[in-house]
């Protein structure tokens, strides 16, 4: 260590939050992780030993702690247990190529995710990766009837593996899929059998690194394109912002607009749901105090969104992507000669009404 | 003119500390270097996470990834006072009497000298530990506030309530004042002399750009020095309510890089002062007049400790890079 330059930034160590109910496959997963021969070595911190443990890997026992921070923000949320831990084991790096947190089944992916945005010490050295969800296809359902984290998993994910599926028959798996898709229309699903899911669907994924998501899946937020998103380049400069929420927003209701890409059968017991937005070139005077004042008052019921934005007289291609109230965004590479310059904008989440966000966000074209 | 006697570690330094007159450089790695006539390596973990130095000045008490306490003493025996252990030993502190206490998790557990043992526990996980200066007490930090628990006897812990997460937690050396650190940049404490049944009284120091890593209080608890800024701010401790109302110092101010480490003298109202770059200063806190003992190194400084008659200044770096300054030259 010490003979290198003390300019020589060191990369940022992958974080793969893995999350799903009990039973969904976790263990099988994380198992054949640390198992398969794939030349890369993992740290694991999870809630609790259970049957993983594989001598040459660095296995972290640690208690979930959520801390609200101290701003009045309710949903300013991080897993106090994860800086502790990240923080230890970044002491002695060379030891792990990358990290993967294993999430208890009724955790909430999102104090895990913001973890790695509002701390600064985390942020500094590592990236979030990817969010993946494991879903055990045959249960689902009765899930999604007794649970809102079940859905939460599947809202947040970047990934999202179908298990367990020689367990439904066809139909059943064709309606959990679409069920799946309702709730997160851009996370990449992957229909598994004991979470034989290959390595580099879920590792290395790059989700939050805006650029790497797009170049991998260019087309990631067309409707009902089976695809994924992302997030912010923990290297960019971003423009990294925390409202802080009066608690005064209305609660629209949720009117019974299903959306369009799930059977109405499928989607009875969902109170999420995601509205993509499309628009011509926009104004970014308009856009950036729109967004701003959307995230502040809506914060608490966005999950995710991601978009890419057109911006007029702007050669470059604008990414942007949230975590409730944080929001991420950065020029992210130039337009090419024949992509139409379109703005799009997915929100998943709870309570949001759509007339009103794509009549805002239609008033910020330019 | 100081002088810098320099030791090449290798690895995070994590603290130092002079046990009687040796220093020692605890790293990250779980080994404790001794430097007495010659280097000695210590073992004592896979993994070093937190460590104390004991009330006497002749042990460092150290936890691990491993799950276990040991001491270290001056003449280099070793003692394991925990065995290994699956979960992490994040926290350690010494105290009066030779006792120990150690968190792993939601659990505190001391060890007295006659080797009885008491455990504490706590809803949430126990993320800082100090001894109270007088009787055998235990302030436990952990979200949304302190816990005080007595050693002995069967009261409740005492507590004392802050919305937020609590990092760290130490008293003033008169015992008057609890300050933690907390998840926010900033710095809570309470005022212990009040009345008893009288409301709390709180001190919310606030204002930095970092999270405070690095506490210290001046030799009479006149002074707390803190890390998290470009300068080492130092409250004013020596009023009746400590400094509620009042500005902090801010000592060594650097436009480019931030205070990592601070370290007051043991006699003088001094404080040594580790930045960003590796650079130590002492300052002096009546007039802030500077003085180099350490030009910009390898790595943040992440340790420093004087010897008892303050002429010796023990750091260490992130990246290993550690030292003796002599300020006497």
């Amino acid at each position: 260590m010490s003979e290198a330059p003390v300019t020589t930034p060191v990369a940022p160590i992958p974080v793969t939050v893995l999350t799903g109910y009990l039973g969904a496959g976790k263990t099988t997963l994380l198992n054949r992780i640390l198992s398969e021969q794939h030349g890369k070595r993992y740290a694991v911190i999870v809630n609790e030993f259970g049957e993983i443990g594989i001598d040459n890997d660095l296995i972290v026992e640690s208690d979930e702690e959520i801390y609200e921070m101290n701003n009045g923000c309710v949903c300013c949320t991080v897993r106090g247990d994860l800086i502790r831990v990240v923080e230890g084991l970044m002491r002695r790096p060379g030891r792990f190529d990358a990290i993967i947190v294993e999430t208890t089944g009724l955790a909430d992916p999102v104090p895990v995710a913001q973890t790695f945005f509002m701390d600064d010490d985390v942020r500094a050295k590592t990236r979030l990766d990817a969010v993946v969800a494991l879903v055990d296809a045959r249960h689902l359902p009765a899930r999604l009837k007794d649970s809102r984290e079940a859905e939460d998993q599947i809202a947040f994910a970047d990934v999202v593996v179908l298990n367990k599926t020689d367990l439904v028959t066809p139909e059943e798996l064709d309606a959990v899929e679409r069920t799946v898709r309702a709730i997160n229309p851009s996370a990449r699903i992957h229909r598994t059998e004991r979470a034989a899911v290959p390595l580099d669907a879920v590792l290395d994924r790059g989700a939050f690194d805006l650029s790497r998501a797009l170049d991998n899946d260019p087309h990631f937020l067309d409707h009902g394109h089976p695809d994924h998103a992302c997030g912010p380049d923990c290297d960019h400069d971003h423009d990294h912002e925390h409202h802080h929420l009066g608690h005064d927003h209305d609660h629209d209701h949720y009117g019974h607009a299903h959306h369009d890409h799930a059977a109405p059968a499928d989607i009875h017991d969902l109170t999420i749901k995601s509205i993509s937005l499309r628009a011509g070139p926009l104004n970014p005077k308009r856009f950036f105090p729109w967004i701003e004042k959307i995230t502040q008052l809506e914060g608490p019921n966005i999950l995710r969104l991601k978009g890419i934005i057109a911006f007029e007289d702007d050669a470059d291609r604008y990414v942007i992507q949230g975590v409730h109230m944080i929001v991420e965004g950065d020029h992210q590479r130039a337009w090419k000669q024949d992509e139409k310059r379109e703005s799009r904008l997915v929100f998943i989440g709870r309570d949001l009404d759509r007339e009103k966000l794509e009549r805002t966000f239609l008033a910020c074209q330019a | 003119m100081p002088t810098v006697a320099p030791i090449d570690l290798d690895d995070h330094c994590l603290a130092t500390a002079f046990l009687g007159d040796v220093p020692v450089f605890a790293l990250a790695s779980g080994q404790v270097v001794r430097l007495d006539h010659g280097t000695h390596r210590h073992e004592l973990h896979d993994g070093l996470l937190a460590t104390a130095l004991t009330w006497d000045g002749q042990g460092l008490v150290t936890g691990g990834e491993d799950g276990k306490v040991m001491r270290l003493n001056a003449d280099g025996s070793e003692t394991t006072l925990r065995g290994p252990a699956r979960k992490w030993v994040s926290v350690v502190a010494a105290g009066p009497q030779n006792a120990v206490a150690f968190a792993d998790g939601k659990t505190a557990t001391v060890l007295l000298a006659d080797k009885t043992e008491k455990t504490f526990e706590e809803a949430r996980t126990i993320e800082g530990l100090a001894f109270a200066p007088k009787g055998l007490r235990l302030a436990m930090a952990r979200y949304n506030g302190v816990s005080l628990a007595f050693v002995h006897g069967s009261a409740p812990a005492l507590d004392f309530e802050w919305k937020g997460a609590h990092n760290q937690v130490t008293f003033s050396p008169d015992g008057r004042f609890l300050v933690t650190s907390m998840q926010e940049n900033a710095l809570h404490g309470w005022k212990l002399d009040g009345k008893p049944g009288a409301e709390q009284r709180h001190m919310r120091m606030t204002g930095y750009p970092a999270k405070v890593k690095s506490l210290s209080w001046s030799s009479k608890g006149k002074w707390l020095a803190s890390s998290g800024a470009p300068s080492a701010i130092v409250w004013p401790f020596s009023a009746k309510d400590g400094p509620m109302g009042k500005a902090p110092l801010e000592l060594g101010q650097r436009a480019d890089t931030m205070v990592t480490c601070v370290a007051c003298h043991p006699t003088e109202d001094l404080v040594a002062i580790g930045f960003g770059d590796g650079m130590v200063l002492a300052v002096r806190i009546a007039d802030s007049k500077e003085a180099l003992l350490r030009r910009p190194g390898q790595g943040p400084i992440t340790a420093m400790a004087w010897n008892k008659p303050g002429r010796l200044l023990a750091f260490g770096s992130q990246a290993g890079d550690c030292g003796v300054v002599d300020i006497a030259g």
